[in-house]
């Protein structure tokens, strides 16, 4: 039989066939769509029950954005023109953008002012955020804090000129007296620069020119996400060393250094924010002499740079605890002392650790500066809730005013959030 | 209210550091400015406009003292307060005076120690609710939900009314003006209940207006008017003053149209002359020039005038005068005379 059989087949393929397509439901996006959207019962309900939602979103938001009005001057001239129909009215931020960035009583002739000193952050910022670039740039980021101050501010250039002379003469000390020792390098370089500052103070009142070259704005001028901004970055980058300083110190051996920083961390800890930005702008008050101005964005500064650095410490505290007891052993071993020792091997590693837990506290921080609103400054939210929406002209318009402010706040956080991860994968120096 | 008997504490520690600089009148004119308290913004009461002036029926008071201590109603630094920090702020110095929509009670001014100098706005809480609805008066309102600010006084008030009345309700705790209106225009609750200058504002925010009503009962009484701490009473009757003679200009019929003209030389009424200083020492008396309240009416108008063209018909917000109109006209306005 099996020969019959053999002989029976009339023909035999030689050569290989020419693959096929896969069938059409193992393809493409029919294949993506089974395996991730409908490759099961739940998962098949999940998906089209996301579908009608996204749906429904997007007729619902399209035409209200499509049709916004960008154009008229007030909620009823808008209401007027959609006559009914769904539509935005988005002319509340043409015509108040200015307000929204930088608060209703900084003179516009000077706006420049603030957004010169914006552009110039990120040519500072870059030396310290990317070490790649040349680090003769690290110059430019030492004179910024100055150059932005009398760029926002105005006043006569004297102020930060003399302000920065007392730190290069306060560093000029530490330089000289640190090598015999630490102590007296920092004290010594502290209360030269005090001594400095003092001195300048008289100096620059005798020498201010009447008319100076960039006209003096008040403090109680600035507003809108001008304010936001500079609360953030200043806060965020006193409290980075402040933090890291409570950090150590909490560590530190010595009894009444810990003490202090450990008392000074659980208390500011303990006590809610809005407690101390209250503190800042009512308390205070009392108990500065009459008459005394102490600016009231300077002392919100001071609250919310504790607020920030008790938090900081804690993450950084973090970080190093959770460096292996033989990295400090390793140190000792090499003979390196406390401050060598800290500097080149614990803190770069301990600081690598805690990024992800500084910059969500450094997020957090920078939402955290609209809660000044409460206090009567004007920042982003406070500008929305108090003078747009209570002109005449605007009261209504509330989805796009917060529209617009969360889409300044997402760009931002989302692009330090960016930059965090960035330096996460740089920093990576572990097998992984 | 532990926090009023926390912001009292504070206001009597910042009363005895005050103590030192009583003469506000004085530091005023040294300073060349005036320091006064506003909101941080409410529609037709005080908001800066789109170039950052502020406007506003309680800022025409702070510019009218202005006018009449320093001779200039644009001499004013405006401090915003919130709620919370109005008190503080005034205690502590920071402003010479409050001209901020606060309602005069009796623990703000005896137990804060504050001096209200008058009152510039009459209101009381009442109730919006649409038209379909079909209530003409709150007395219908048995079983309604009721859109209530929690933590105010507005909330007691409720409670009282509907007590009283014998009917029953549902409140519906909100937090804000701004939440109360989105909950009452989402159908949340059948009415909403607040302040009845706040209401008009409200309801003039509305897209469709004309479909609320606000029911004519006002269930309690809300007097607003400027304040100034306890204690420097002089500077406290330049406030005083400055208001009345704002109140008295509507009265005598002076208008910062014919102002000018009825300065220029003594007229036929000895009163109004007194008022602008061309017969007299009413001035002189305050401490002040002696045509001190032909500045303060001339910075926005009399009261009436203030009151047209920041709240008054014509405007978004349009209140009627109600109880604001002259005593002559039936109204609570009654300013002693100038005399």
């Amino acid at each position: 039989m099996s020969d019959t059989h053999s002989h029976s087949v009339a023909f035999v393929r030689t050569e290989t066939l020419p693959q096929l397509p896969p069938p059409a439901s193992e393809a493409g996006v029919v294949k993506w769509m089974r395996e991730n959207l409908f490759s099961s019962v739940p998962n098949s309900i999940l998906t089209l029950v996301s579908l009608y939602v996204i749906y429904q979103l997007v007729t619902g938001a399209f035409p209200w954005m499509a049709n916004g009005i960008w154009n008229t001057n007030s909620l009823a001239e808008c209401r007027e023109i959609l006559d009914g129909a769904t539509g935005a009215c988005f002319s509340v931020l043409t015509e108040r953008w200015n307000q929204l960035l930088f608060g209703f009583s900084y003179p516009s002739e000077f706006y420049w002012r603030p957004g010169l000193a914006f552009l110039l952050l990120f040519v500072a910022a870059a030396p310290v955020m990317f070490f790649d670039l040349p680090r003769k740039l690290l110059l430019f980021t030492a004179v910024y804090p100055f150059l932005a101050y009398w760029l926002v501010w105005g006043g006569t250039i004297y102020t930060p000129l003399f302000a920065l002379l007392g730190i290069v003469i306060g560093y000029l000390v530490y330089a000289r007296f640190v090598k015999d020792s630490f102590a007296m390098g920092f004290f010594g370089g502290v209360i030269a620069a005090f001594i400095a500052w003092f001195i300048g103070g008289y100096i620059v009142g005798a020498i201010a020119p009447a008319e100076p070259f960039l006209e003096a704005v008040q403090s109680r001028d600035m507003g809108g996400f001008m304010l936001n901004m500079t609360l953030g970055v200043v806060c965020v980058s006193l409290s980075l060393p402040l933090g890291i300083v409570l950090a150590l110190g909490r560590q530190s051996d010595m009894p009444i250094i810990k003490w202090i920083c450990v008392i000074f961390i659980e208390f500011i800890r303990g006590v809610p924010l809005i407690t101390l930005l209250f503190v800042a702008n009512v308390v205070l008050a009392y108990f500065l002499p009459p008459g005394t101005t102490f600016d009231l964005i300077l002392r919100v500064i001071i609250m919310i740079t504790m607020f920030s650095a008790a938090y900081i410490a804690e993450v950084i505290r973090g970080g190093l605890a959770a460096l292996p007891k033989g990295q400090y052993e390793a140190a000792d071993s090499l003979g390196l002392d406390y401050a060598q020792a800290m500097r080149l091997i614990i803190l770069p590693q301990a600081l690598k650790i805690s990024i992800p837990g500084i910059v969500n506290v450094a997020v957090g921080l920078f939402k955290d500066t609209t809660l000044v609103s409460v206090i009567s400054m004007f920042d982003l939210v406070g500008m929305i809730r108090g003078p747009i929406l209570s002109s005449t002209d605007w009261n209504g318009v509330y989805w796009e005013l917060f529209m617009a402010a969360s889409v300044l706040f997402f760009v931002v956080c989302y692009g330090i959030s960016q930059y965090s991860q960035w330096l996460e994968r740089r920093l990576a120096t572990d097998h992984r | 209210m532990k926090k009023t008997a926390f912001y009292g504490a504070l206001t009597v520690a910042g009363f005895a550091a005050s103590m030192a600089s009583a003469a506000t009148l004085d530091d005023v004119k040294e300073r060349g400015t005036l320091n006064c308290g506003v909101t941080t913004g409410l529609i037709g009461f005080a908001s800066p406009d789109a170039n950052g002036v502020w406007d506003g029926f309680d800022v025409g008071v702070c510019r009218a003292v202005a006018a009449a201590v320093l001779g200039d109603p644009n001499a004013v630094e405006f401090v915003p307060t919130t709620g919370k920090t109005r008190f503080t702020a005034l205690a502590s110095g920071e402003i010479d005076m409050l001209a901020r929509n606060t309602t005069w009670t009796f623990s703000r001014d005896v137990d804060l120690k504050f001096e209200f100098v008058g009152i510039n706005y009459y209101d009381g809480q009442g109730f919006i609710a649409p038209r379909d609805l079909g209530v003409s008066s709150a007395k219908e309102l048995d079983g309604a939900t009721v859109c209530i600010q929690t933590g105010t006084t507005t909330e007691l008030n409720l409670a009282d009314y509907f007590r009283a009345n014998n009917i029953s309700y549902e409140p519906v705790p909100i937090e804000t003006n701004a939440e109360g209106q989105q909950q009452y225009l989402a159908g949340a609750c059948d009415v909403y209940t607040t302040d009845a200058s706040g209401l008009a504002a409200t309801r003039a925010a509305f897209e469709n207006p004309q479909d609320h009503i606000i029911l004519p009962e006002i269930i309690s009484k809300e007097p607003l008017g400027p304040l100034v701490r306890h204690g420097d009473n002089d500077w406290g009757d330049v406030v005083r003053w400055t208001l009345n003679a704002l109140i008295a200009a509507e009265e005598l019929g002076v208008t910062s149209a014919n102002i000018e003209e009825l300065a220029a030389a003594p007229t036929g009424n000895p009163e109004v002359n007194r008022l602008l200083g061309t017969e007299g020492e009413l001035g002189a008396m305050l401490g002040l020039e002696a045509d001190w309240a032909k500045n303060a009416i001339a910075a926005g108008g009399n009261y009436g005038e203030l009151f047209e063209k920041n709240i008054g018909e014509n405007t978004p917000i349009g209140l009627a005068r109600g109880l604001n109109a002259q005593w002559t006209d039936g109204g609570l306005l009654y300013t002693p005379p100038f005399r």
